[in-house]
């Protein structure tokens, strides 16, 4: 009966959270990227339109497909939606959750290559702004590499020789990687390496039109190239996490770091040493090589948006030199789409993007079209990448049961 | 027997029942219904619903793609209730003995303590046990090494041989209070004079637990293994923060919830698929309706009959 | 397992009696030990540089490992007192209402022979069988079309209406001990039967607290539905908040252990609050 007083006092605190304010809500996975937007990109932003209150709302990355989905199914979603690659968004779009913004000012700025990730298959309507793309390769301890001896590898013979002295010393562990949460054999590994093997867009495309398998040629040998992993992985690594190993590395334990450029702005804050990155090495005689540069994250708008006006205004200022430069030097590794010339100001994330133009870019092979049945083939790649390195499938046996996942729906494939 | 009340119209019944039923109908009921309903459709290609009857069940049941990731996880939910059946629950009534017995100092505060866990985030127990158990903390280590059984170290966590059973322990870790403090509210209830007469027959505490205690807490006995049953049918969290929704190594720590998840809202570059999604939790409902039929009309009816 | 040799008619004192006492706490407090071991390594580390986290996982925080700047890092990434706030009146007020209309009802169920009675009680004990989190979709829609998505009070809502089935099972079961004769005896000197439910209440505290104490958990730790159901700021909670240095992909540990320790302290309160009340009422021998 003491409670009714302080039922009644807590109603007005309740009912107080009512009242709507009139903002830009931004959904995005990045919540590494919370602090950035609210003390550096939102700030500048409201410099030019001080009038539009902007907030950034991020999910942790494994919750953002289901949190995001349930809100645009119920209509309560924020006015800006941070749009991954391919095929997740394209099927926002179809559903009518995401509108196009073909007339977008500044749209110009961007190339088909940097659109081709936000764009309905017959090119008609593009429906996300393109931010950045990263790119794969080998980040290492550069302290480590000067007191064993040792120089960026050349060819993937010289990498395997370069793991043998680091794991014979006993000091450093030579790959710092885990399979514990899947995806990072597939894609700091499998996706990291494998262009090389499969002749980056030669391959890709192959898969697409049906003529290569994932069991054959350069899809084979790049599974048979992650399984020459095994030995020189860190101790356990059956159980270890995205985190362990980023924290492993971080704290010396380790030599060189499976990565890609996304993790240059945490590693910088949180190593203590010199770092220095090399791009994935080809076989011996082969003389091109090839990277994955994979367009990664854009930003939409959500059809359902009552600001639509507000939100057009930022999509556009996310088109302008201003947004690319301040974006790319914020989260160094985070490379923009635009064409617009920006100055990096990181030194490794410099390193990074000077592959370009050495190197024959790409991008995953199951983003486009082939992750759009079931069995999803990403979820497949990671599935098998991770067995081939905790041992339970040999590469032959993997790569079929990609390649039987993929037929299964894929006509092409059949 | 309750008095039959003879009035006009028991308007205090109403009253009494009005506000949980229609609350519950409309935040709970009328949404599930909602979903389980979709279970019975399919999405066309222009992405309209599509009544199609229990095609989902007979495609979950039988089709490649689905069957064989049905049957994994139900399985590993059965083993996931065995070791808390074995291992949970006689714990707990272990503790809950100890706990009533007389002798025992500071009980409360026992008590107290060991429930600890169990009000503690999944998310915390999650990443705390996954820190132990890491290689690369490497506290389960040494605390084996203690023992000079360090050779015995494996990332469990990791492997698809031990990431069930090693998972189902955490979950007993922190679970563990519930039935300890149902048992005990169940052995402070027997009446001292029933203890004391088979004292003073010649009974030893040993033989008083097992011939008068224990057959007194029966009924507990079958509530604790529905609220089991149940809670580990609907169990998700633990595995999705320790293993994430994969639940990984190669899905041997899949069960109903993570698999439900994964279909219902897609995980990755997988879109979510509400209508198969919603026919697995329609298994789930299924099976945990069993588990309780089956205690309401097997446990239940049994001990009445006992007690007749 | 020793008074199996000992005593015949009273029970075993000497030897025998001290062995089993010996054992009896040795058990209980090595289970205590395990059971708060890993909630105290986490509290422990929170206070620690990231370097001795690693290195030293045993040792306590003194002067030379000693580092608050998991603390910092959550403080300045997130408003946690307005989180803290949020979440007392959330699970505070989803609790009061789900022992209110459950208790309630229970006692409609329990004292009650009406037709449709055991009906009405499988009714409401259907949903301690299934996942609320299955009906997430359609709840967010529901409460988009009544315009309590992100309030406060949108959460309470489904917390409540998620709590009754299972309070209600309980409160049920506990409801039928009280002795008949009580409430007859109230019924011959007049009172009404709001009045008999008002004075059976007191009788079943215990469960009332055990209600309390089951409900409390899920709610407090609950992530899910103010992940979906608030958006913004104001009606964030504190799992929620804490949920940005959590999780899968972040590897700040001093944030993660730091956000961890904030998350976990109040519901210790609240819990200790609570289990007073419990233990109480389960040694004051009212059930019974």
């Amino acid at each position: 009966m003491r409670t009714r007083p302080i039922l009644i006092m807590l109603v007005p605190l309740i009912l107080g959270a009512v009242a709507l304010a009139q903002s830009l809500v931004i959904e995005s996975w990045r919540n590494d990227d919370l602090v950035i937007w609210r003390d550096t990109i939102i700030p500048a932003f409201n410099a030019q339109f001080p009038d539009i209150e902007v907030v950034f709302a991020p999910t942790a990355p494994a919750e953002y497909n289901a949190v995001l989905n349930s809100k645009l199914e119920a209509g309560a979603a924020g006015d800006l939606i941070t749009c991954r690659p391919f095929d997740t968004s394209l099927g926002l779009f179809e559903a009518g959750h995401l509108v196009s913004i073909n007339d977008l000012p500044g749209l110009e700025n961007f190339s088909s290559v940097a659109k081709s990730a936000w764009i309905t298959d017959d090119g008609s309507h593009v429906f996300c702004v393109p931010m950045a793309s990263v790119i794969h390769g080998f980040i290492y301890n550069a302290d480590a590499f000067t007191e064993l001896g040792l120089s960026e590898p050349l060819t993937n013979e010289e990498f395997l020789e370069l793991l043998e002295i680091i794991k014979q010393d006993g000091s450093y562990a030579p790959l710092v990687m885990g399979t514990n949460d899947q995806w990072e054999a597939a894609t700091m590994g499998f996706q990291n390496i494998g262009p090389n093997y499969w002749k980056g867009e030669e391959g890709r495309l192959g898969l697409i039109d049906g003529s290569i398998g994932y069991n054959e040629g350069g899809f084979l040998k790049a599974f048979e190239a992650l399984a020459t992993w095994v030995p020189y992985l860190t101790d356990g690594y059956q159980a270890v996490t995205y985190p362990d190993a980023q924290n492993s590395f971080t704290l010396g334990l380790g030599a060189i770091y499976p990565s890609g450029s996304w993790e240059i702005a945490g590693f910088n804050a949180q190593a203590d040493f010199a770092m220095g990155a090399f791009p994935p090495p080809p076989p011996a005689g082969q003389e091109v090589c090839y990277i994955s540069d994979h367009t990664d994250i854009a930003m939409g708008l959500n059809a359902a948006s009552p600001n639509a006006e507000a939100a057009l205004t930022f999509l556009e200022w996310m088109t302008t030199s201003e947004f690319a430069e301040l974006y790319s030097n914020a989260l160094p590794g985070f490379f923009t789409l635009s064409s617009h010339a920006i100055e990096l100001t990181d030194p490794l994330a410099q390193e990074f993007l000077s592959w370009r133009s050495i190197c024959e870019s790409t991008i995953r092979s199951s983003y486009q079209i082939l992750s759009r049945g079931n069995p999803n083939n990403e979820n497949d790649l990671w599935n098998a990448s991770a067995q081939i390195l905790n041992g339970t499938l040999t590469p032959q046996e993997a790569a079929d049961q990609v390649q039987q996942g993929l037929e299964a729906w894929y006509e092409p494939q059949q | 027997m309750p008095p039959r009340r003879r009035k006009p119209f028991p308007f205090h019944i109403l009253v009494f029942l009005t506000p949980a039923v229609l609350i519950y109908t409309i935040f709970m009921v009328y949404p599930l219904i909602d979903s389980l309903r979709l279970g019975l459709f399919s999405l066309n290609d222009t992405g309209r619903e599509v009544f199609v009857g229990l095609d989902n069940y007979r495609t979950l049941l039988t089709s490649d793609l689905w069957a064989p990731r049905l049957w994994n996880a139900i399985r590993n939910n059965f083993v996931l209730f065995a070791i808390h059946m074995s291992v949970q629950n006689p714990i707990g009534l272990l503790l809950a003995a100890l706990l009533s017995s007389q002798i025992i100092r500071g009980r409360a505060l026992f008590r107290t303590l060991i429930f600890t866990p169990t009000i503690l985030s999944v998310v915390l127990i999650g990443f705390s046990w996954r820190l132990i158990l890491s290689p690369l903390w490497g506290i389960a280590k040494d605390i084996l090494g203690i023992f000079g059984l360090e050779s015995l170290y494996r990332p469990w966590l990791g492997l698809e041989s031990s990431a069930l059973v090693a998972i189902s322990l955490i979950s007993v870790w922190q679970y563990v209070g519930v039935p300890m403090l149902l048992f005990l509210a169940a052995l402070l209830g027997i009446p001292d004079e029933l203890i004391e007469a088979a004292r003073i027959d010649g009974a030893t505490g040993w033989g008083v637990f097992w011939r008068i205690k224990f057959p007194l807490i029966l009924p507990t006995v079958g509530i604790v293994a529905t609220l089991t049953f149940v809670g580990n049918f609907n169990a998700f969290d633990l595995i999705y923060t320790t293993q994430g929704a994969l639940a990984g190594p190669n899905f041997s720590t899949d069960i109903l919830g993570t698999f439900f998840f994964r279909t219902f809202f897609g995980i990755q570059l997988q879109l979510g698929n509400p209508t198969m999604g919603a026919t697995i939790a329609g298994v789930m409902f299924l099976i945990i309706l069993a588990g309780v039929l089956l205690y309401l009309f097997g446990w239940q009816r049994r001990l009445q009959r006992i007690e007749l | 397992m020793t008074s199996r040799r000992g005593g015949n008619k009273r029970p075993p004192r000497g030897f025998g009696h001290w062995g089993q006492v010996v054992a009896a706490h040795a058990v209980l407090i090595t289970y205590t030990v395990i059971a708060l071991f890993p909630v105290l390594l986490v509290i422990l580390n929170s206070f620690k540089s990231r370097r001795a986290i690693f290195r030293n996982p045993f040792e306590l925080p003194n002067s030379s490992n000693f580092d608050t700047v998991g603390y910092q890092t959550v403080f300045e990434g997130a408003n946690f007192l307005l989180y803290f706030r949020n979440s007392l009146i959330v699970t505070i007020v989803a609790l009061l209402l789900i022992l209110l209309v459950s208790s309630m009802a229970a006692f409609a169920l329990a004292e009650y022979d009406f037709p449709g009675n055991a009906l009405m009680g499988l009714y409401l004990a259907v949903g301690i069988m299934i996942p609320i989190r299955l009906g997430t979709v359609s709840i967010l829609r529901l409460l988009v079309g009544i315009e309590l998505v992100d309030t406060l009070m949108g959460l309470i809502l489904v917390y409540l209406a998620s709590g009754i089935p299972l309070a209600v099972f309980i409160l049920t079961q506990f409801m039928a001990t009280v002795p008949q004769a009580l409430k007859d005896a109230a019924r011959i000197d007049g009172a009404s039967e709001y009045r008999i439910y008002a004075l059976v209440l007191p009788l079943i505290r215990p469960a009332l607290g055990t209600v309390a104490v089951f409900n409390m958990i899920p709610i407090w730790n609950d992530l899910w539905f103010p992940l979906i159901l608030t958006g913004t700021e104001r009606a964030k909670t504190v799992i929620l908040g804490a949920q940005i240095f959590l999780g899968q992909y972040i590897s700040d540990w001093n944030a993660v252990l730091a956000s961890l320790t904030l998350a976990m302290l109040p519901v210790v309160i609240l819990y200790i609050v609570f289990s007073r009340q419990l233990i109480r009422g389960l040694t004051s021998g009212a059930v019974k």
